[in-house]
């Protein structure tokens, strides 16, 4: 049976089975095409390619830790401490022995993770907020964008450490406290495009066929932001990783053993004068992140910038 | 035969807030007392210069605005105490084209969906049948069934208002505003339109509020027609009584003032002076009478009614008493 | 070098290609076209078919990168514009040949008021004082019947109409008495009333000033009433030019049919409008031979092959359509 269907494939006949994909190429030909010519237009922007390859190195690097990394990450061995970097241990060890590179290596896990759920989180919720609150208006835009002004008058740092503290610390606490943070920069920029798109004729026709609020607001305003959320995304995902790392190194975030690079700064800060290399390898790392996202969330602004196409 | 839609007296004014606390500073008159009804099977013609406010009539009889004063019949019934599911019936059966073939479809929904919608809200189709309706309706707009795996940028101007067109039609709807529909479209493509839209109310039945402000195409398409200046209607009679002997004066400068494909009859003059006035400070007595060539006394002090001249040809002037 | 029978400007086989990422749009391919001193050359065809470009072609005002005049000559007065130095160029522009646009707003800067905006244009072309500069821009705008000539020169461009910002850059581009004036759909923002008064204003003041005008629109209709010449382009070409009497009353090509009939009249019953099928193909991959072939009704073996050369069939009326070929243009596609 299933012979024959290859067969049939071979002259031409297209199998019953072939059809599901055929018909999702077929539905989704133009984002295909649209992603393949915008994979085109990041690959000629140098810093594109750059950020990409930074992020793609640590996202590599995250995946691959358990793999890779030569030592256990909490394994303690207290006949290693305070290596320097050389031979065994590339990044040297900490004062408990363990393997700077390892743990480094572990810690990319950890800040990516938050990166994306915190981006995630606050991505979704503020944007919903913002398509709502843009769409509906009047006073409900006033209250909610009141709000949110409040938030963002505060340092996102300040907020997040005042709000981690009151939660407690840990990582998942840490987490939230960022994402709480975040939301307003989302919401405010999706309730500019909102106001944008509520202008449309094609949503006086929506609503003059019936069509409710909320049903405006998530088949025609949200998918109208998406790629702005998109772009926004990638580069608060830098500064999120930012300020979970300092979050951690204040220790509110992250908590021993966990390999986080911001708590791995905390503890090395002590031995920064004899052992540079404890808090510089995690540092490093953290900058050299925070610029890949943010070089490559500058490209992919400008290539989604329809005013820079054609 | 009564009227599928009947508009009485409707009025709206849009408030003009200024200064910190929003204050109400001016209205702006849109529409100022316009009353018409569309039979079934017939088109009414809604003509007028841009800020007449002929898009805002349209606006209130799709009940996308409430108007502040008048009221909007369907069969009889007044929309405005219509709810739940009365609405939804009423939405199903008054629906609109709008003008721009570009800001009019949503560029990131599939055609499919785009002209699905109005099924889809209304809970009248679902899944493999909503498709196959959405097919046949593409078809009946001269499309291809193909076309509903496609994005509005793929279609051009012509096919992007067919969809616009299908969308409105595929409830099957007793009522359609066409609000120029073929504005943004070249001559060549709004042909293919205009018949189009004809041919479907032959078929059909519909009965269309057709707003431009192309006196040719608005006698192309309509069977009666309304004159609309700085919201009013100045003038309303059957197609052809009102080319054949337009009353008003501003209808005759209309006419004069379009150009007509003919050199050999060099007959665009230009009959007015000066601009459209604004909506927000209306001229006292007959809101024409600073631009109209044929003013009188009694124009700067009383507005004059639109009363019946001739059978069925209805004017607003004084000219005419 | 310009004799007084030589046309003011002559485009010859002009084209001009844009660069993109879809791939290169061939904008205008063999474009030829002349304006005699103080004529009025009407311009018209669809959306994207070239006919703002060409008029951009003939200032240089092509934006390069994406575009780039691949070919053909501009002969204004004599001179090729399209070998003159940047600096050269210049002192054309808005000196010689002037252009107005659709959209006045464009070329109005919001920040400043009419009158200084006008008094700039006046202070570079002659030297006069503030007195005097005030006197001649009052002048100018009684000129194109503008009402409050005086308060008009204290206001901010968003606070005239339409119709009133086109006439300020009426009153503006011909202050500098230009020789050709390039009129791009200016007046397709209106309504047709004040359409009529700008279109009045326009015609008067040149007609009185011998400026030609090359008058590019979309609308036959105020083409007919306007221009002496008509060329009709169709696709990045012009397929047909007469003098306007002539292309109204016996268009030769299918496709200046086909608009003719398309257009609703008032004068005239039409149960249903004559239709063109189809729309107006990519420019970026044209149709081969004449590139109205897929939607003409008329077509016949050579066209979807040899491009149509310019036919004669009445004087000074010239059109590219196979269809008026004589015996010579037979054997010629029997050749090929």
């Amino acid at each position: 049976m299933a012979g024959e269907r290859i067969g049939a494939w071979g002259r031409g006949k297209r199998p019953l089975r072939i059809n599901v994909f055929d018909e999702f190429r077929r539905q989704y030909a133009w984002q295909i095409r649209e992603l393949g010519f915008m994979v085109r237009l990041l690959g000629r922007n140098p810093s594109a390619v750059a950020g990409f390859a930074i992020i793609a190195g640590m996202v590599a690097m995250a995946l691959a830790a358990p793999v890779l990394a030569p030592f256990n990450p909490i394994q303690i061995s207290l006949g290693d401490r305070l290596l320097p970097p050389g031979g065994a241990h590339w990044f040297g060890t900490d004062e408990l022995g363990r393997d700077i590179l390892t743990r480094v290596m572990y810690g990319a896990r950890i800040s990516l993770w938050i990166g994306v759920i915190v981006v995630v989180i606050a991505g979704g919720l503020g944007a919903v907020i913002g398509a709502v609150s843009g769409y509906l208006g009047r006073r409900f835009d006033d209250l909610i964008m009141r709000v949110m002004d409040v938030i963002l008058s505060f340092p996102p740092l300040v907020l997040a450490m005042a709000l981690a503290a009151a939660l407690g610390p840990s990582l998942n606490n840490a987490i939230l406290a960022v994402a709480f943070v975040m939301i307003p920069k989302f919401a405010r920029m999706v309730r500019g495009e909102a106001l944008a798109v509520k202008e449309k004729q094609f949503i006086a026709a929506a609503r003059a066929s019936g069509a409710g609020s909320l049903w405006i607001v998530w088949h025609h305003v949200l998918p109208n932001c998406l790629s702005s959320v998109i772009v926004l995304g990638t580069l608060i995902l830098g500064e999120t990783i930012l300020i979970a790392a300092s979050l951690s190194f204040i220790g509110l975030g992250a908590q021993p053993p966990t390999p986080e690079w911001g708590a791995m700064i905390s503890v090395g800060r002590k031995f920064l004068m004899d052992q540079w290399w404890y808090a510089t390898f995690p540092g490093v790392f953290i900058l050299v992140t925070v610029i890949g996202f943010n070089i490559f969330g500058d490209a992919l602004r400008d290539v989604l910038d329809p005013r820079i196409r054609r | 035969m009564g009227a599928v839609v009947e508009a009485q007296n409707l009025i709206k004014h849009f408030p003009i807030r200024s200064g910190f606390l929003g204050r109400r500073v001016a209205y702006l008159k849109a529409v100022d007392g316009v009353s018409f009804s569309v039979e079934r099977g017939e088109t009414l013609g809604l003509v007028g210069e841009s800020g007449c406010g002929k898009t805002t009539v349209g606006h209130l009889v799709l009940n996308l605005l409430t108007p502040d004063r008048g009221s909007v019949r369907f069969k009889g019934v007044d929309v405005r105490h219509l709810r739940g599911k009365a609405l939804r019936a009423l939405r199903r059966n008054i629906q609109v084209v709008f003008q721009d073939p570009h800001s009019s479809l949503d560029p990131r929904m599939l055609v499919k969906k785009t002209v699905g919608a109005p099924l889809a809200v209304n809970r009248l189709a679902r899944g493999a049948e909503l498709v196959q309706r959405v097919k046949a309706m593409l078809a009946e707009v001269g499309l291809n069934e193909e076309h509903v795996y496609r994005y509005p940028h793929e279609f051009s101007g012509g096919q992007r208002q067919r969809i616009g067109i299908a969308r409105a039609l595929i409830t099957g709807p007793e009522f359609v505003v066409f609000d120029e529909p073929t504005s943004a479209l070249d001559v060549s493509v709004q042909a293919q339109i205009l018949n189009l839209v004809k041919e479907l109310q032959r078929r059909h039945g519909y009965a269309y509020l057709f707003i431009s402000h192309d006196l040719g195409v608005v006698k192309h398409m309509s069977h009666r027609i309304a004159v609309m200046y700085l919201g009013i209607i100045v003038e309303t009679a059957a197609s052809d009584s009102l080319f054949a002997a337009p009353l008003h004066p501003y209808t005759r400068a209309l006419m004069n003032a379009l150009p007509e494909p003919d050199p050999a009859r060099r007959t665009m003059r230009a009959l007015l002076a000066g601009d459209v006035p604004s909506p927000v400070h209306l001229p006292p007595g007959c809101r024409f009478h600073p631009r109209c060539p044929e003013v009188q006394g009694i124009c700067t002090q009383r507005a004059p009614e639109l009363r019946e001249v001739k059978p069925g040809h209805r004017a607003a002037c004084h000219l005419y008493r | 070098m310009s004799g007084p029978n030589e046309p003011l400007l002559e485009v010859r086989d002009l084209a001009v290609q844009f660069f993109t990422y879809q791939g290169t749009v061939r904008a205008l391919e063999g474009v030829s076209l002349s304006v005699a001193r103080g004529e009025i050359m009407g311009l018209v065809g669809e959306t994207g078919c070239g006919k703002s470009v060409l008029a951009r072609s003939v200032l240089r005002l092509i934006a390069d990168p994406p575009g780039k005049i691949t070919a053909g000559a501009i002969r204004f007065k004599g001179r090729d514009l399209l070998t003159l130095s940047r600096r050269e160029m210049r002192r054309i522009r808005g000196n010689e040949i002037s252009m107005i646009f659709q959209e006045p707003m464009s070329s109005l800067n919001p920040v400043f008021t009419v009158g200084s905006q006008m008094l700039e244009v006046v202070a570079l072309h002659q030297a006069v004082g503030r007195e005097e500069g005030r006197r001649i821009c009052v002048e100018m705008l009684r000129q194109v019947k503008m009402p409050d000539a005086e308060q008009v020169l204290a206001k901010y461009p968003h606070e005239l109409s339409g119709g009133m910002r086109q006439r300020v850059m009426i009153a503006m581009e011909l202050s500098c008495r230009p020789d050709l004036l390039l009129a791009d759909e200016p007046t397709t923002a209106l309504d047709v009333t004040v359409q009529a008064q700008v279109l009045a204003i326009l015609e008067g003041l040149t007609r009185q000033r011998g400026v030609a005008v090359l008058f590019i629109s979309h609308d036959l209709g105020v083409i007919a009433q306007l221009c002496d010449r008509v060329a009709v382009m169709y696709a990045g070409g012009i397929i047909e030019t007469a003098p306007a009497g002539a292309i109204f009353a016996a268009p030769r090509h299918p496709y200046t049919r086909g608009l003719l009939h398309a257009i609703p009249r008032i004068a005239a019953r039409q149960e249903s409008l004559a239709v063109i099928p189809g729309s107006v193909p990519s420019l970026v991959d044209p149709p081969p031979g004449c590139r109205f072939h897929p939607r003409c009704a008329e077509r016949f073996f050579p066209c979807d092959r040899v491009v149509p050369p310019f036919y004669e069939p009445a004087p000074g009326h010239r059109v590219a359509c196979h269809l008026h070929a004589g015996e010579e243009g037979r054997r010629s596609w029997e050749r090929s």
